[in-house]
């Protein structure tokens, strides 16, 4: 196993290179997902969206330390919790907003909702909304970058409600023989919707030793920690490029709010103070902005404008979702069948759909 | 034109297109070295190699859903399962993946996966291995279903399916396999969703798709020789798409209509094209539709049994005999 000190984070190459603008940028995005989500989280309370709305909000180091390393064969993939992982990848606030509210300017034209945003022109390969159903479309895109010889990863995200799900286990045991490219990225967050972990699992050390009957290498990660994330990751992203072969990384980390935002008893499978001394000792914007304080890359000034222009970024993004124009009813049935959206000799054979 | 048995035209198929495009790869349980559980891939693994033609392990959620995943970056799989049945454990891979994806991302993503496998009954081999899924996979929008009733549609129809940019879910039949057909040497396709009159006739029509379609054509034949009974035979081939214009147009002409499947009746395949006929053509029909479907019991074990359970050519006669006397 690859192990650094904690001393060792910050100097390891992937952060030694980090220029004082790449460190900013990083809190910069975390912050963007932080506002992002509040604002989404006021628009739904005002019943602006349907349906289930997973807030990301304590666990945005995550999926931007992830994002970072993201080189041009580096794919990224996930559950329900999607958000942070669609700012991090590079799509906007602007499009990701408007799925919320269902509109036809949204990511998947309404189309998807808050579950399922894609970009695949970004590496991003949704946005999942069954637990641990992803985990063999990661492996598959691991596959697909071995097939075509491709240096990337695919980077497979799930939470630790995810890892007693069966076919996780079959896809590891076929990263394993295959040798595939894959990282399964468990984002530890204590709790699969209002289940504990030591109420859900059995395990020895951590979930993640589990990957030790398949002959996967592993290793546990502080999510509060930007600089142990990266230099952790890049382990895994190197094996992924340099050997061909799967990694899975557990991550420790917290959700302030519940499941999603219907989850109404998260204050009470866990204690309230639990969440006030994540949000006090262990919040991952708060920490990094106090580490970049510290190196003296940052002053409180330039905080406050980055999160002003996250803040006016995202009240930005409810406008355009506002003025944005609902989907006809005609394009329900678009986007169903490549062939007929193509017109293509294939999609005008026969009948595809079968209302009277 | 030479004859070649439903397997080797399945093959001939795989065989072809694994030759014409080098994103198309095959995998699933004993596909390569084992050369297929029931032959159907015999000699591709030699011939195109491991990165070709891959042995997975007994895992279908995982295969196939690795299968699908690689079908977004472009690789065209076509996933072995050995049985359909066996379906029932990649279920959330093949409905809410391979399904919906494309829809959820608003048409950002598509699917060129083909998953193929016997989906019959008829073998004695108890319920868990006889489903027949072509209803619940039609009943999923995204995805498309092909069930071919011969060889030389088998083979037009698998190399169509390679080539669609969707999923399509392509039901073969064990009963089948060995049987041969001519077909031709030379290169065709078969589009998805064009049905086939096997058999013309004027009384009475008989629409089936997969074995049940040879069912009916040997139904014709009795009704032909014993009753001067004249039967429409066509097979439907693909499920989604399905060739609407060809129904309507046998029942237009014979005003007699006799549905056949080897499926379960209740919401069967059968049941849409009942309901399409009577709206369509109601002024059409002399008779009411008779659906014949196999008895609505999981697949029975018993060999004779088993055959009494799917429609023969004699339950076919006698429903025709109660509309057309």
């Amino acid at each position: 196993m690859d192990t650094l000190k904690a001393c060792e984070y910050a100097s390891a190459p992937i952060n030694a290179a980090l220029t004082p603008s790449d460190k900013i940028r990083l809190l910069r995005e975390m912050l963007r997902v932080r506002r992002f989500e509040q604002a989404s989280l006021k628009a739904y309370q005002a019943g602006k969206m349907g349906g289930f709305l997973h807030l990301y909000i304590g666990q945005e180091s995550v999926a931007i330390g992830a994002c970072s390393l993201m080189g041009p064969n580096d794919h990224v993939i996930t559950a329900y919790r999607d958000h942070g992982h669609a700012l991090g990848v590079g799509m906007s606030m602007n499009e990701c907003m408007a799925e919320l509210f269902g509109k036809v300017t949204g990511c998947s034209k309404g189309k998807g909702g808050s579950m399922h945003f894609f970009a695949p022109d970004k590496n991003y390969w949704g946005g999942h909304g069954i637990v641990g159903g992803q985990t063999p479309l990661g492996l598959g895109l691991a596959y697909g970058l071995k097939y075509k010889g491709l240096q990337g990863s695919a980077m497979c995200f799930m939470g630790d409600g995810a890892v007693n799900q069966g076919c996780y286990y079959e896809s590891l045991n076929m990263a394993g023989l295959w040798n595939l490219p894959v990282i399964y990225i468990i984002e530890n967050n204590g709790y699969s919707m209002g289940t504990s972990l030591a109420r859900s699992s059995v395990f020895k050390s951590c979930l993640a030793e589990r990957a030790e009957g398949f002959g996967i290498e592993w290793d546990t990660v502080n999510g509060e920690s930007m600089y142990e994330l990266r230099a952790k990751l890049q382990v895994a992203v190197d094996r992924a490029h340099q050997e061909s072969r799967p990694t899975v990384l557990e991550i420790s980390t917290y959700r302030y709010y519940g499941h999603s935002v219907a989850d109404a008893k998260h204050k009470v499978y866990r204690a309230e103070d639990e969440i006030e001394r994540y949000k006090a000792e262990h919040d991952p914007i708060s920490l990094w902005k106090a580490q970049l304080l510290e190196e003296r890359v940052l002053n409180e000034e330039q905080y406050e404008a980055i999160d002003d222009a996250a803040k006016k970024e995202a009240a930005d993004s409810v406008q355009f979702a506002e003025e944005s124009p609902i989907p006809s009813v005609e394009s329900i049935t678009e986007d169903v069948y490549f062939e007929v959206d193509r017109h293509t000799l294939a999609g005008r054979t026969g009948r595809h759909f079968f209302n009277s | 034109m030479p004859e070649i048995t439903y397997r080797e035209a399945l093959r001939h198929a795989m065989a072809e297109e694994l030759e014409r495009d080098p994103n198309v790869v095959l995998l699933g349980e004993e596909v390569a070295e084992y050369d297929g559980a029931y032959k159907v891939t015999e000699g591709l693994w030699k011939r195109f190699g491991d990165k070709r033609v891959s042995d997975t392990p007994i895992s279908e959620a995982a295969f196939i859903g690795m299968g699908i995943g690689a079908s977004m970056l472009g690789i065209r799989p076509v996933m072995e399962l050995m049985f359909w049945s066996f379906s029932s454990v990649a279920w959330d891979q093949i409905v809410n993946n391979a399904g919906c994806v494309r829809y959820m991302s608003g048409g950002l993503i598509n699917c060129p996966i083909v998953i193929r496998g016997p989906a019959n009954g008829g073998t004695n081999v108890g319920a868990t291995h006889s489903h027949t899924p072509e209803n619940w996979i039609a009943n999923v929008p995204g995805l498309k279903v092909v069930c071919p009733a011969t060889a030389y549609d088998a083979k037009g129809l698998l190399k169509s399916a390679i080539r669609d940019n969707d999923p399509v879910m392509f039901m073969e039949n064990t009963l089948l396999y060995g049987e041969k057909w001519e077909v031709p040497e030379e290169e065709y396709l078969i589009p998805l969703g064009v049905a086939d009159l096997k058999r013309e006739g004027t009384d009475v029509s008989l629409i089936a798709h997969g074995r049940a379609a040879l069912t009916a054509l040997k139904a014709a034949e009795i009704l032909q020789a014993e009753y001067d009974i004249s039967a429409d035979v066509l097979d439907l081939r693909s499920i989604r798409p399905l060739d609407e214009e060809a129904i309507l147009q046998t029942v237009r002409k014979t005003h007699r209509v006799v549905l056949v499947e080897e499926n379960k009746p209740f919401c069967g395949v059968d049941a849409q094209i009942a309901s399409m006929i009577q709206e369509k053509c109601f002024d059409d029909l002399d008779a009411p539709i008779l659906r014949i479907s196999a008895i609505d019991a999981p697949a029975v074990y018993s060999p004779e049994l088993e055959r009494a359970q799917l429609p023969r050519p004699t339950d076919i006669v006698a429903k025709v005999l109660s509309i057309c006397r």
